[in-house]
């Protein structure tokens, strides 16, 4: 018993029961189908994470993002007239996350390709966009760069999920996919 | 051999127990249950507030809530409970003196100044960080303090485990290899000291960054080697608890592990592998490569996960085994149904069994995968995957060990016999259900850690569907559920260790482990029947496994195109 120490002291020289063996058998081959499947979907899925990320400092990052939204807004919004800003099809765009907003509102075209930039100014927030439910943690001093092509129109919103202060159930940003 | 005087033999089990060892083993379960109850009653608070339409608390005070209900019921109230774990397998299992019971009263004693540190910390008001207390956001220097003097204490009762273990092998207090059971516990112990350390790296230069001694602390670093700690504390808690199955299939079956090589490899496994696990919480974060995400998410190639369905096997396989023997032995399920499922010790186990395996393991492999990650990181999923594991696996397997140990330990019966039949499908069902609703709110992409899902001071929002808030609604229904269950638990143990009617010598019937191995033939083949109840049970697993594995691949590929 499991409680007593074993009758043969060297355990190892037993034999093993048939049913075990092929319960090991089926879920070692389980394990390795598990394991690939990540790979696989590199080469065969279309959700993958770049590995693309740099490190950088957060008053840069504003800067590009302003430059971005200076460039390229199109109308402001509500009370706090957050700019909407609508990037060239293709280009390289930025939302940063700070207490509590995720800044700016970008609006894309469906069906093309864009390099998001991530990064926060101040404490690590969740990229939540929904209702697709794609998440990304956001962190301070790095920059992450995600290519996305948005593949339905609608009004998406980017809901805070990493707990970041007092404010945190506020910080939400929005994302407008447009038909061209 | 040290003063017998210093030992009692135990008049239900025949256990010879050392004195010291028997009040440091109840020493710490009961403190162990005193957090509990602490933690339970934050969780019920957490559980309200989310509730949308109950809203229970403020948000400063919900997140505070939050945090110290993290501490208290994932860290405090466990690792309490697993050093009498420790003191058992080693001093009573072994018939040995406990190693320095000095030092094993220091370990307690800095584990409850930790606690109580930390937790006033919490309460004041000024750490509402979570229990994962991300940098940069800052806690009062104590908070940290509290978790560091807390983690030595743990190291401690390691390593008076660790010298008991010598003790008895230089004494000569048992014959050949090491119980499986205790096996088990020198596999949880040997992952504790690993993640105790991972804690010491990251934490001490928190602590010296929150008052100021040290400039920066990088985020990423700070989630890497903090989840050594996270994580690697939960697989403690997975050997302890597997441990524990073994123990109770011997105590209440009389049952032997189908092969002790077996079984032990798995541990192995999980020594060599589960503590790889800490990129588990990294898989949507910049700055790590998809190759580094996949070798360490995987613990290299599932082996640990290969190690627990392995046990998942062998551990109702054992029982079928032993029920077999009896004569049991009609069709494939005639030794589960003739199970004595009143019985709470074993009500517990087998819920644990099936609730671990199927809410919290399949679950967490399945968001534990790279890319799958996308749709669950940060969401409801990850409570609800969690609560899966450490609640109806790890806390009702703690509790199934309690109904059997405390009254042995404490030669008193139960006070409420009638109540404690009930207590683990009340506690294992509400909190089982608690587990799903949740995971049903992640895939609808509602947040964890988030006060208002309405977003009324929000200037922007989002309009949930209606089945996440009742989602969220039925979740906060079975933690009510669930909180009664362990509200009996807790009165039971309490009740009976206060008032509990002595045991009379003779009326020892139902928790009586049995004899020595007297009936016990030798391993291997010859001795044990085939399984095919068991083993039907396996299949079944694999395939809702195999199933809700490639459901959630689908889910993914409808999501917006990502590189």
């Amino acid at each position: 018993m499991a409680i007593f120490p074993p009758v043969q002291r060297v355990w190892w020289n037993e034999p093993i029961e048939r049913t075990e063996i092929l319960w090991i058998t089926i879920s070692l081959v389980w394990a390795i189908i598990l394991f690939f499947m990540m790979p696989y979907w590199h080469l065969a899925g279309e959700q993958n994470l770049s590995n693309e990320a740099y490190k950088i400092r957060p008053e840069v990052f504003a800067e590009r993002t302003e430059a971005m939204a200076e460039k390229y807004t199109v109308r402001e919004e509500g009370d706090t007239g957050i700019p909407v800003v609508r990037p060239p099809a293709g280009s390289d765009i930025y939302m940063l996350g700070r207490l509590w907003e995720w800044w700016p509102i970008l609006e894309l075209e469906k069906d093309q390709t864009y390099r998001l930039h991530l990064s926060s100014m101040d404490y690590q927030h969740g990229f939540s966009l929904l209702p697709e439910n794609i998440n990304l943690q956001v962190h301070p001093d790095y920059e992450m760069v995600v290519t996305i092509k948005p593949n339905r129109a609608g009004e998406y919103s980017v809901v805070c999920n990493e707990y970041c202060g007092i404010g945190h159930h506020t910080m939400v940003g929005k994302i407008y996919v447009v038909d061209k | 051999m040290a003063n017998d005087a210093n030992f009692r033999t135990c008049p239900d089990t025949g256990f010879k127990i050392h004195l010291p060892a028997d009040r440091l083993i109840k020493w710490n379960a009961v403190t162990g249950v005193v957090f509990l109850l602490i933690g339970g009653i934050f969780g019920i608070a957490v559980a309200l507030t989310r509730w949308p339409t109950v809203h229970l608390l403020p948000a400063d005070m919900f997140y505070l809530v939050l945090t110290a209900h993290g501490f208290n019921a994932l860290l405090v109230w466990i690792i309490f409970f697993e050093m009498a774990i420790l003191y058992f397998a080693s001093s009573v299992l072994l018939g040995c003196r406990l190693a320095t019971p000095k030092w094993a009263w220091a370990a307690y004693a800095l584990m409850l100044i930790g606690a109580v540190v930390t937790n006033i910390a919490v309460l004041r008001g000024d750490s509402s960080v979570m229990f994962t207390s991300y940098v940069p956001m800052k806690a009062a220097p104590d908070f940290y303090l509290g978790i560091i003097v807390f983690a030595v204490g743990a190291l401690i009762g390691c390593f008076v485990f660790f010298g008991t273990l010598v003790i008895a092998k230089r004494e000569k207090t048992y014959e050949g290899s090491l119980p499986l059971v205790t096996f088990g516990a020198v596999t949880a112990a040997i992952i504790a000291v690993f993640t105790i350390g991972s804690g010491a790296v990251i934490l001490i230069p928190t602590l010296l960054w929150s008052v100021d001694l040290v400039a920066h602390i990088d985020t990423l670093m700070y989630k890497i080697v903090w989840w050594a700690l996270g994580h690697g504390s939960q697989q403690i808690n997975v050997a302890a608890q597997i441990a524990l199955w073994y123990a109770l299939a011997a105590i209440l079956f009389g049952a032997k592990p189908l092969s002790e090589k077996v079984s032990r490899t798995a541990f192995l496994l999980y020594i060599l592998f589960l503590q790889l696990a800490s990129a588990h919480h990294l898989l949507v974060d910049p700055g790590l490569s998809s190759e580094y995400k996949i070798f360490n998410t995987s613990y290299a190639l599932y082996l640990a996960v290969l190690a627990s369905m392995i046990h998942g096997l062998t551990v109702p396989g054992a029982v079928e085994a032993a029920q077999r023997k009896k004569g049991y032995n009609n069709g494939l399920f005639e030794w589960l149904r003739r199970a004595p499922w009143g019985n709470p010790s074993f009500s517990g186990f087998a819920l644990s069994l099936v609730l671990f395996g199927f809410l919290g393991g399949i679950s967490g492999v399945m968001m534990g995968t790279e890319q799958l990650n996308i749709i669950t990181h940060n969401t409801m999923y990850v409570p609800g995957h969690f609560h899966g594991t450490v609640v109806v696996g790890t806390t009702l397997t703690f509790m199934a060990f309690a109904y059997w140990v405390v009254p042995v330990l404490w030669q008193r019966e139960l006070v409420f016999p009638g109540l404690a039949k009930w207590q683990p499908y009340l506690f294992g069902i509400g909190m089982g259900l608690a587990s799903v609703f949740m995971m049903g709110a992640g895939t609808l992409g509602i947040p964890r850690r988030h006060w208002d899902i309405n977003f009324a001071d929000a200037v922007m929002s989002y309009d949930f569907p209606g089945a996440a808030y009742l989602m969220m609604g039925l979740n906060g229904l079975a933690a009510l559920i669930g909180g009664v269950g362990g509200a009996i638990f807790i009165l039971n143990m309490v009740g009976t260790i206060l008032w509990g009617k002595k045991k009379v010598k003779a009326a020892a019937a139902e928790e009586k482990a049995p004899e020595q191995p007297a009936a016990v033939s030798s391993y291997g083949n010859a001795g044990t029947l085939a399984v095919p109840g068991t083993f039907t049970l396996a299949m079944v697993f694999l395939v809702a496994f195999v199933l809700y594995y490639f459901v959630n691949w689908k889910y993914l590929a409808g999501v917006w195109p990502l590189s």
